[in-house]
């Protein structure tokens, strides 16, 4: 279908034409600034320089010795917020998706109300972020608060302060799995949906129990929509800003500083934004050796079966 | 299709009761605190409101200047909603119905900004935005149009992913009787391949909408108190001496009704681009 205007239209600028609207929009708003960031980041630019940033005085790899140096504050600071970063992602893609993954087989059959259910489960994904953000603060906020009425309720104690120290971080993988796992569970009911309902009846009649249909039929269908959608989960999470942000004010517990929070402080609120700016390249570094490997891990898969 | 043994079915009733509780009772929390009265947020957390009110819904405009915000976030969610569909329908078209050199790097160079993250351009972005206007005298920084530049870009990846997935199913032959009929490319988009691709641009818009109504992050550096959002001015209900939570559960459920509804009526067709898009 491509060929079509190939060959017909003679003007072979149509294709760029139509394209350059959201080139310029993504070179203004994406790849600039970022290139942007790249040179900022051999600068030594704070507070002094901001207003002719232009003049900021060159700083060459001294804002990335100074975040690796994990002796030092600065470096020991990021490495841990790394690390809580690295741990809130894994944790909250492994949760988001196998509810996820769990609700769109539950709900593969059809049943009377299943369109309510559904539409149910998807809410929470539809919410504003700091709409969720502000139900969960209002949930675990105080020691009188809802969380801790419906654990003392179920005998479990409560009075815990799950917006400080240690408990943070719990606080915020329910919260983020709580708005991101019906995106998991839409992206994975999309992929069964190619499964042509016929072949499970076949394989029933060949005596194939759920988990078998479930082994043989479903996943292989599954696993691209899968895999993208394991990636993109784990991109969202270890980039996300919003939702410590909202939860926590500015204090944010350490327990749960993630890298882009980390980011944001040490550059608005010290206004080195040198420095931040090599925090934030190092992180774009680490997506992007994730995201070869995943793509390399793929395609080898792919090549091999 | 066969009737499923008992345990499945007890299995199924169990699984969707505990995520239909997880899902909901946050959502109930959010609900009867909107009507709860301002004693009643106060004290120890109750399940029911001892009184119902909807005192919460008239106070919260006067306790923050909601009203603003709310005009802000509709101005800017719309226009960038609007100018991220238009852009995408254009570059989806050039996707899905020609072959030039450049077009694989285009794709992958489009869901690559995906990966950037946000932080990193946060700053230069808002120092090129301030730039612009000292040197034009066009103000960019502070303002709604710096925002809904920045915000019609985070949507149109995903827009134009799912869009050459919808325009990709519509057969070539429509194409080829347009063309025929004498209608160059602009008008075979605009008479055959749009009208066909209706519930993906529905789809898209929604999206497109909830990214911008949604962000935090951008909004929290790029705005002033005259183009202040939404998802920074609900922050301002917290930092009074006393947090009104019944009003901010009230204004949360007032700016969350909408997105909520427009993304339940065409989530179905967000399904269906995403099945296209993701088994090419």
């Amino acid at each position: 279908m491509a060929v079509l205007h190939q060959r017909r239209s003679r003007a072979w600028t149509a294709p760029y034409l139509l394209l350059a609207p959201a080139l310029v929009f993504e070179l203004l708003v994406h790849v600039v600034p970022m290139l942007g960031g790249l040179w900022m980041s051999f600068r030594e630019l704070n507070q002094f320089f901001l207003r002719s940033w232009v003049s900021a005085p060159p700083a060459g790899l001294g804002n990335y010795r100074f975040a690796v140096d994990f002796d030092g504050a600065v470096g020991a600071e990021l490495l841990r917020s790394f690390s809580v970063t690295a741990a809130f992602s894994l944790l909250t893609v492994v949760f988001s998706f196998g509810l996820g993954l769990g609700a769109a087989l539950l709900l593969q059959r059809p049943f009377r109300g299943r369109f309510l259910v559904r539409g149910l489960f998807l809410v929470p994904y539809a919410l504003p972020i700091y709409t969720a953000a502000m139900i969960w603060k209002f949930m675990l906020d105080r020691s009188d608060g809802v969380v801790n009425a419906a654990l003392s309720g179920a005998g479990l104690g409560g009075g815990n302060f799950w917006l400080l120290g240690g408990n943070a971080f719990l606080s915020l993988v329910v919260t983020a799995v709580w708005r991101l796992w019906p995106f998991a569970f839409l992206a994975l009911t999309a992929g069964m949906q190619s499964v042509p309902g016929d072949l499970y009846d076949a394989a029933e009649c060949d005596g194939a129990g759920p988990w078998q249909r479930f082994r043989f039929i479903t996943l292989p269908v599954l696993r691209p929509v899968a895999q993208v959608l394991a990636l993109v989960l784990f991109l969202w999470t270890f980039n996300d800003f919003n939702l410590p942000y909202m939860l926590f004010d500015q204090s944010v517990p350490s327990a749960a500083n993630l890298v882009s929070v980390h980011v944001y402080q040490s550059s608005f609120l010290t206004w080195n934004f040198g420095l931040g700016s090599a925090m934030s390249t190092l992180l774009l570094l680490f997506l992007l050796a994730v995201v070869l490997l995943f793509l390399a891990a793929t395609s080898w898969r792919r090549r091999a079966s | 299709m066969r009737r499923e043994p008992r345990w499945t079915t007890a299995v199924r009733i169990a699984g969707l009761g505990a995520l239909g509780a997880f899902t909901a009772v946050p959502l109930y929390v959010m609900v009867t605190t909107a009507v709860k009265p301002l004693d009643d947020v106060q004290d120890t957390f109750t399940w029911l409101p001892s009184r119902v009110t909807f005192r919460p819904f008239i106070t919260m405009w006067s306790t923050v200047d909601l009203a603003e915000y709310f005009a802000n976030s509709v101005v800017v969610a719309s226009s960038a909603a609007v100018l991220s569909v238009l852009i995408a329908i254009f570059a989806a078209y050039a996707v899905s119905r020609y072959r030039f050199p450049g077009r694989n790097l285009f794709r992958v160079a489009v869901l690559s900004t995906q990966m950037f993250p946000g932080i990193l351009f946060l700053l230069p972005l808002y120092l090129m935005y301030a730039s612009i206007g000292q040197a034009t005298g066009v103000l960019v920084q502070g303002s709604r149009t710096g925002l809904v530049i920045t915000y019609l870009t985070f949507s149109l990846p995903f827009s134009i992913w799912m869009l050459v997935g919808y325009f990709d199913t519509v057969p070539a032959e429509l194409d080829e009787a347009a063309l025929i009929d004498g209608a160059g490319p602009l008008g075979t988009l605009l008479r055959v391949v749009l009208p066909a691709a209706k519930p993906g641009i529905a789809a898209v818009t929604i999206y497109a909408f909830m990214t911008a109504w949604g962000e935090t992050l951008f909004a929290s550096i790029m705005t002033d108190s005259n183009s202040r959002t939404l998802a920074v001015g609900l922050r301002e209900y917290s930092t009074e001496s006393s947090v009104y939570w019944n009003e901010v559960m009230a204004a949360s459920l007032t700016v969350s009704v909408p997105v909520v509804i427009g993304f339940l009526l065409l989530q179905r067709y967000l399904v269906r681009g995403l099945t296209a898009g993701a088994l090419r």
